[in-house]
């Protein structure tokens, strides 16, 4: 196969994981990487690579939209992500130590976490109490909706803190955006509204991205070749699929692709546990 | 008492949209400089065979410093430019933060102000650290 061959069919697949990961709220980082160790048999280091950079320039994409409606909770996000950079920095330092086959298998199993919980019930509810934390933090805030503004206010502040923490870790370990993980602490932890707790978590990706893609980047995990296409790909993809998103409600499309994420997910674990990263 | 939280109000909605603005440019202009070295690198080796991407180079296939990516791109070399797109695009959260901290600043807003340079500081110190081993 050559350069050119290989480029084209990269760029399609990435086109198609910016797409599935946009409709099913997965993020097009997530699907990049099985794309590329499972289908192009590119080593995970690559593929972590490119699909970091895929989050990155996804969520900066999105968050433009969201911070200008004024839906996105700044003063959290900034908070929050002193959590996911530490936990970034530190994930990229454990990578080292880590074997790629165990990358592998731990990825497979967030790959079944993400696919739960984009399938679960949403918090839609407002919280009118707040804990003392949230007051002194300046967290509590509000949001536009059909209605007009409407107040929330955020509880277990310390507890949603930790698990950003955690995600920060996987997110830099495994090169991606560990959305899912995000809204868990903020949605069912933090009580925030769905909306304000999915673009906010949008917003912090790109940073706690960036945290662990700048180490990435000077251990040569980012090969032109491969990042090109990866990036563009998904970019067009993820653009593609939040226009379609305003006109379609895409639930039983959501079952489908986390029915076959569920399959790629045991592929990756299966590999890793067989040793073949 | 009104007037201040107007006043911090006006100043919260505008450095809104300069952080959505400067999110959206950063992201244009790394892809477009990006795919212009793809492009360049498809004119240029796309007819060779895929290189063995099963197996991990590291730091030795090259461009994982600003001086060697600089250097790549004097030679006109498309594996430098595309990696200056990339480097482009890592830069752009981190010049949120950047815009987040002068908003800070302006709304005399002590907290966030730490905050937001705890934040800072945890990214300089991944890019400076010398973490890469």
């Amino acid at each position: 196969m050559t350069i050119l061959t290989f480029t084209l069919i990269l760029l399609a697949g990435a086109y198609l994981a910016g797409l599935v990961g946009s409709l099913t709220g997965l993020g097009g980082g997530v699907v990049v990487i099985p794309l590329l160790t499972l289908v192009f048999h590119v080593d995970i280091r690559y593929a972590i690579g490119a699909a970091l950079l895929a989050s990155i320039a996804n969520s900066s994409g999105a968050a433009s939209a969201y911070v200008k409606e004024g839906i996105t909770n700044i003063r959290l996000g900034m908070f929050l992500e002193i959590a996911t950079t530490i936990g970034a920095v530190g994930g990229a330092v454990i990578a080292v130590y880590t074997p790629t086959n165990t990358i592998a298998i731990l990825f497979g199993a967030i790959l079944l976490f993400s696919a739960a919980m984009t399938i679960r019930k949403k918090n839609q509810e407002v919280s009118t109490e707040g804990s003392p934390l949230s007051y002194k933090l300046k967290l509590n805030s509000s949001y536009p909706t059909k209605d007009g503004e409407v107040s929330y206010k955020l509880k277990n502040v310390g507890a949603g803190f930790s698990i950003m923490a955690l995600a920060g870790v996987l997110s830099g370990l495994l090169g991606i955006g560990s959305g899912a993980l995000k809204v868990l602490a903020m949605d069912s932890t933090m009580h925030i509204p769905f909306k304000v707790s999915t673009t906010t978590s949008n917003f912090m990706i790109g940073v706690t991205a960036a945290a662990s893609a700048v180490v990435y980047l000077q251990r040569g995990y980012m090969d032109a070749g491969i990042a090109f296409p990866v990036m563009l790909g998904v970019l067009g993809g993820a653009f593609t699929g939040s226009k379609l998103l305003t006109r379609m409600d895409p639930k039983v499309l959501k079952y489908i692709f986390c029915v076959a994420i569920t399959f790629v997910a045991a592929e990756m674990i299966f590999n890793g546990y067989n040793h073949k990263f | 008492m009104k007037k201040v939280i107007s006043k911090s109000f006006l100043a919260d909605a505008d450095i809104e949209q300069i952080i959505g603005l400067q999110l959206r440019y950063g992201v244009v202009i790394a892809s477009l400089i990006v795919l212009i070295g793809g492009i360049l690198y498809l004119v240029q080796q796309g007819q060779g065979a895929i290189p063995p991407y099963h197996i991990f180079l590291g730091e030795s296939a090259g461009y994982t410093s600003f001086s060697q990516i600089v250097k790549g791109i004097g030679a006109g070399e498309a594996k430098g430019i595309v990696q200056a797109g990339v480097v482009i695009l890592i830069a752009t959260p981190i010049l949120r933060i950047a815009f987040s901290l002068v908003g800070f600043i302006l709304e005399k807003d002590r907290l966030y102000i730490i905050i937001t340079a705890i934040v800072l500081s945890v990214m300089l110190f991944s890019i400076f650290g010398g973490l890469k081993i």
